[in-house]
């Protein structure tokens, strides 16, 4: 597995696809690669077709071609259909790719993208006037506070954590210390979370190549395994979500560490998408590392932190790190690096299995990866 | 000028529903096979695909399975209602849906609270459902 990320922040010079582009050519290079080799594309996010225009960009005439587009968890339930397409044998060298500059266009407008107006949300959830995506995990963050007495300052807990390991990765954007009592008294957005229970605005690229084990292990690095997958989606609209206490996560993950062999007790980092503090608790619960309802708890005093028992979003998660939207892609970039041992001052020592996830949408579409090395 | 708030635009699968609501009524479809209710309203159930349905006419009554404060609107169109409050609301009929809770203040929302439906003309032609504390 290569990666490589782009050019995060505010990057106005840039273009969208460019920034994929570039975070392709450094995943390629990491990998020892070439542009040639590559004969699979998964992309999306660019106009109608996305791997496509992807394809036309870098004039890569594909094998085996996927733009699904599922949300945040779309990069990481790429690497199932990848590694899936390369055991078929329909692709040999397989390239994960995305961008966007979502913080330049000011595009995440509460308000929503502009919709066909006879889709479900349009005419049942807009006129009602939730903010999105924010209102929808707020939805799932009250209802788990109901049935389980979470408060806020256990989902402060997460941001707080997290901002701690970004303060230990140089590019991350959010580094200024913080604490529960700072997340507690940033702005409400949308009962009950805060701004600083939100993640950031950014624009960012990312990329991953796949490739066969046998083929992998002649190239410039170590290879990272990928041991167990799986993906799921439960509802596209949070009001049509079956329970807002249980996400698609309570399916990938016993599926994909069933693949893998392995338990969440097995897992020594844990990458999981936290487009908001919430998503990061319903998902480890979800996931196996804590019971339904026990996800506060097991967050609390600063668990999660460097030097903490349970490593958790290493490089400084969408919440401070960086979030061009589908943050999926990042969780699979700092998985990768963590078992090569790349990390620095944020490396979790002797990291052998990385699990990274994705949740995309109003906690509609899940995606677990299982990394590994050998 | 400010933006208008988006309205729903009926189409074959929910124009009766809508005219429902516009009649002061909240209707549900019920599958004739597997008869299970069903929302948002669909050409076949999501239960069992059966095509056959019909259209029952709701009490209006449920609970709050969850709620949300908005202090930052869905755009600007909702600027001036802040704070306001979404929520779902099970139906007794078992079925959930999206709404604002109107008529409670903020802090007095909870998940469980009962609620009863209201209707609101939004324009000429749609007319929207809302929740309020239940009559005790």
């Amino acid at each position: 597995m290569g990666v490589a990320e782009s050019d995060l922040g505010k990057v106005p010079h840039k273009t969208a696809i460019q920034l994929a582009a570039e975070a392709s050519r450094g995943a390629l290079e990491d990998a020892g690669l070439k542009k040639s080799d590559v004969d699979g594309l998964f992309a999306f996010g660019f106009g109608r077709m996305g791997a496509v225009q992807f394809g036309e960009y870098l004039q890569i005439q594909p094998r085996y071609s996927d733009s699904s587009m599922m949300g945040g968890s779309t990069p990481v339930a790429f690497v199932e259909h990848a590694a899936a397409a390369i055991s078929a044998g329909l692709c040999s060298v397989a390239l994960v790719a995305y961008g966007s500059t979502q913080a330049s266009d000011a595009a995440r407008r509460f308000s929503g993208h502009p919709e066909d107006p006879r889709l479900p949300n349009s005419q049942y959830e807009r006129p009602f006037g939730l903010p999105l995506p924010l209102g929808a995990y707020a939805l799932a963050a009250t209802r788990h506070m109901g049935v389980y007495g979470t408060t806020s300052e256990q989902l402060a807990e997460i941001a707080v954590a997290t901002r701690q390991w970004a303060q230990l990765n140089p590019v991350a954007m959010m580094r200024e210390p913080i604490t529960i009592e700072d997340v507690l008294n940033s702005r409400l957005i949308a009962s009950p979370l805060h701004l600083l229970d939100c993640c950031l605005v950014t624009d960012g690229g990312g990329a991953v190549v796949l490739t066969p084990l046998e083929r992998a292990r002649d190239l410039k690095k170590a290879p990272v395994v990928v041991l167990g997958t799986a993906e799921t989606h439960t509802h596209q609209i949070i009001s049509q979500m079956p329970d807002l206490t249980v996400t698609g996560a309570a399916l990938t993950g016993p599926r994909a560490f069933a693949m893998a062999g392995l338990a969440p007790s097995d897992v020594d980092v844990a990458e999981i998408y936290d487009s908001f503090t919430i998503t990061v608790l319903l998902t480890l619960e979800d996931l196996g590392f804590c019971k339904k309802g026990e996800g506060g708890a097991f967050v609390s005093g600063q668990r999660t932190a460097p030097g903490g028992e349970f490593p958790l979003n290493t490089q400084g998660g969408g919440l401070s790190y960086c979030h061009p939207g589908v943050f999926g892609i990042f969780t699979l970039i700092e998985g990768a690096r963590q078992l090569r041992g790349e990390c620095g001052a944020r490396q979790v020592e002797d990291a052998e299995v990385a699990l990274c996830h994705g949740t995309g949408g109003v906690l509609s579409s899940s995606g677990t990866a299982i990394l590994g090395r050998i | 000028m400010t933006p208008t708030k988006p309205l729903p635009q009926p189409d074959a699968e929910s124009r009766e529903f809508w005219e429902g609501v516009k009649a002061r009524q909240l209707r549900l479809q019920r599958c004739r096979a597997c008869r299970r209710f069903r929302f948002y309203p669909r050409a076949v159930c999501p239960h069992c695909l059966s095509g056959e349905f019909e259209w029952v006419v709701t009490a209006g009554k449920g609970t709050v399975y969850s709620y949300t404060v908005c202090y930052r609107p869905a755009g600007e169109a909702f600027a001036a209602d802040v704070p306001y409050i979404v929520a779902l609301v099970d139906l007794a009929e078992g079925v959930r849906l999206m709404s604002n809770l109107i008529g409670c203040p903020p802090d007095e929302a909870e998940v469980g609270m009962p609620v009863e439906v209201v209707f609101e003309d939004a324009s000429p032609d749609i007319t929207l459902y809302k929740f309020r504390p239940a009559a005790p």
